[in-house]
């Protein structure tokens, strides 16, 4: 067992912000305080995990046992650039319109 | 043609004989979907100028004696779905006007095989859901009673093969999402083998559980579509090249000698209500006295289940729904509603640095364990027999504020998806006025096993026989 298994057990509206920045949400006070408590109710839940004995036990990813399937590297039809371009909220000259991430010095 | 009771396989031998016409049945269709759908929500897009059309084209080939086995059969698809041109949402107000530019692999599978695309289902936004309450758009209703809900996440697709507004309803299953609605409305739903239908342009919400299956009134119907949309996919590299057996030859079989388990742990659960109990325990003395021998199993992990997909499951979904940006298309990340933000909150959470030892591989550890019990369970007897939901079709509002009720709600039909199994959910009973369904388990790549048994059990009972009147 590392010193790290045992989560907290209530989060605090300060977490539940923290977790909202780092999945790149904005949530209103409204719902960050209908979320602190649901999410430290399902957080308390899931915490009974800690209980399962999985010494000696490998993690699972894939459940049918496939692995490494290749094909040929083969260039098949794909969509058209406008095709492609069809639901971009803003398009310019063949291209998707961005935020800019720099801002502009004097 | 009376379109509440109307089957796939009636309504193949009605087209072929001339009785009807693909127009007229598509016709029929819109215009009992446009007196009764504003009651039940079942759609979110009627594509009805495409779906006449497409009927028209059916017509033709029917003419010239073309056979396709979906030759004219309606069927409407989850709005999780990919459809060229046909707006696709999800559910999901975020990307509200999205017209997708390519259809999905089992779009195509049943375009080829004739099938009439009548138009887009609601459902949970995502998928996140077990009632349809979650829809960004409007909740669904039962049919059955239109106060209660009709099992999500594939809400829509259940109400309109239910009501008389299409003969196949297609879903997606990550957790309960196509059983518990099936079960909820009184229709055949399965939920394939992992990899057994291509995930190819199905709108992802946790790669590792999502199956892609389908809702029909009866067994045959079920069977005779699964043969159209399963088998390997070079655009889905986790579809495996398993043949596909023609699943309607297994239809009709004797029971005689086949074995069923029952996890103990699921009947000895507080949580099971009394006439759910008892439809489920006359369903399965009707197995028996069909020559089946039913035997106790255990499914030892079965606690620790829900909180193993509670783990698993928002961590793949927070990270599928990263892309949803507003840059390539839709809108910003502020329109997601409120269930898909606790879920990507969730998912974030638990792969988050400092706690992803003690949320997601330990999570996945225990996803080894609960598949290994079915595993073992499944050396021992050919299926296994449980219920799809621990209550009958429960109330709108009832768990709508209350997430984590909600959740596990969905304890015996979860750990099929953690495991990678096929299930199918067939009518076996009503509680008053309100459906419940029998699941049948099996194992990997073994469908074949659970058409044959439900088929049989839906032959002695025939409960698909009693339709909601609307």
């Amino acid at each position: 067992m590392t010193v790290i298994m045992k989560a907290k057990k209530a989060l605090t509206a300060t977490d539940v912000r923290k977790i909202a920045k780092l999945a790149n949400l904005v949530i209103s006070d409204s719902e960050e305080k209908i979320f602190t408590p649901q999410l430290s109710a399902t957080l308390d839940y899931v915490n009974q995990l800690e209980k399962a004995d999985t010494e000696h036990v490998e993690a699972t990813a894939h459940v049918t046992g496939l692995e490494n399937v290749f094909r040929e590297d083969v260039i098949e039809p794909t969509l058209s650039q406008s095709e492609a371009l069809s639901n971009a909220p803003q398009t310019y000259n063949g291209y998707i319109v961005v935020k800019a991430i720099f801002e502009e010095t004097e | 043609m009376n379109l509440l009771t109307l089957t796939i396989k009636e309504a193949r031998r009605a087209l072929q004989s001339k009785e009807f016409s693909a127009v007229e049945l598509v016709r029929a269709y819109i215009d009992r979907i446009q007196t009764h759908d504003s009651k039940l929500g079942a759609f979110l897009t009627v594509d009805e100028s495409g779906a006449l059309s497409q009927a028209k084209r059916a017509d033709a080939q029917i003419a010239k004696g073309i056979t396709k086995k979906l030759l004219g059969i309606p069927v409407a698809c989850k709005d999780l779905y990919s459809t060229r041109a046909v707006r696709t949402t999800a559910g999901a107000k975020i990307i509200d006007t999205y017209k997708p530019p390519y259809n999905a692999t089992v779009v195509d599978r049943y375009l080829e095989a004739g099938a009439i695309l009548m138009g887009k289902t609601n459902e949970d936004a995502w998928g996140h859901g077990s009632s349809g309450e979650n829809s960004d758009y409007f909740p669904t209703r039962n049919p059955y009673d239109t106060t209660h809900v009709p099992g999500g996440s594939s809400s829509g697709s259940a109400v309109a093969v239910a009501a008389g507004f299409s003969l196949v309803g297609t879903g997606t299953d990550t957790g309960s999402s196509i059983r518990l609605p099936a079960s909820f409305c009184n229709i055949v739903g399965m939920k394939p083998t992992y990899g057994r239908v291509p995930r190819y342009g199905v709108i992802s919400m946790a790669s590792s559980f999502d199956t892609i299956g389908h809702m029909t009134r009866t067994v045959y119907d079920n069977a005779l579509v699964y043969e159209v949309t399963a088998g390997a996919d070079p655009r889905d590299a986790t579809t495996p090249q398993v043949p596909v057996p023609m699943y309607t030859e297994s239809l009709g079989k004797s029971l005689k000698g086949l074995r069923a388990g029952i996890p103990k742990e699921y009947f000895r659960s507080n949580g099971i209500d009394k006439g759910v109990r008892e439809v489920t325990m006359t369903a399965i003395g009707k197995l028996e006295s069909l020559g089946m021998r039913v035997e106790e199993i255990s499914l030892p992990h079965t606690e620790y289940a829900m909180a193993c997909y509670y783990v698993l499951v928002p961590s793949e979904i927070s990270s599928n729904l990263s892309r949803y940006d507003g840059v390539r298309f839709g809108a910003t990340r502020d329109t997601f509603g409120a269930e898909a933000k606790r879920r990507i909150m969730l998912g974030t959470h638990a792969l988050s640095a400092g706690y992803y030892d003690a949320f997601y591989h330990k999570a996945a550890k225990v996803r080894t364990l609960i598949k290994q019990d079915f595993e073992k369970a499944l050396e021992k007897v050919d299926v296994i027999l449980a219920p799809v939901s621990p209550t009958p079709p429960f109330k709108l509002g009832e768990k709508v504020n209350d997430p984590l009720a909600m959740y596990l709600s969905d304890i015996f039909v979860c750990p099929v998806n953690i495991a990678g199994v096929p299930a199918l959910s067939v009518p076996c009973g009503f509680a008053g006025i309100l459906p419940i369904g029998l699941q049948i388990i099996g194992k990997q790549f073994g469908e074949q096993l659970l058409y044959q048994v439900a088929s049989a059990y839906e032959n002695e009972t025939e409960w698909y026989k009693k339709p909601a009147i609307l």
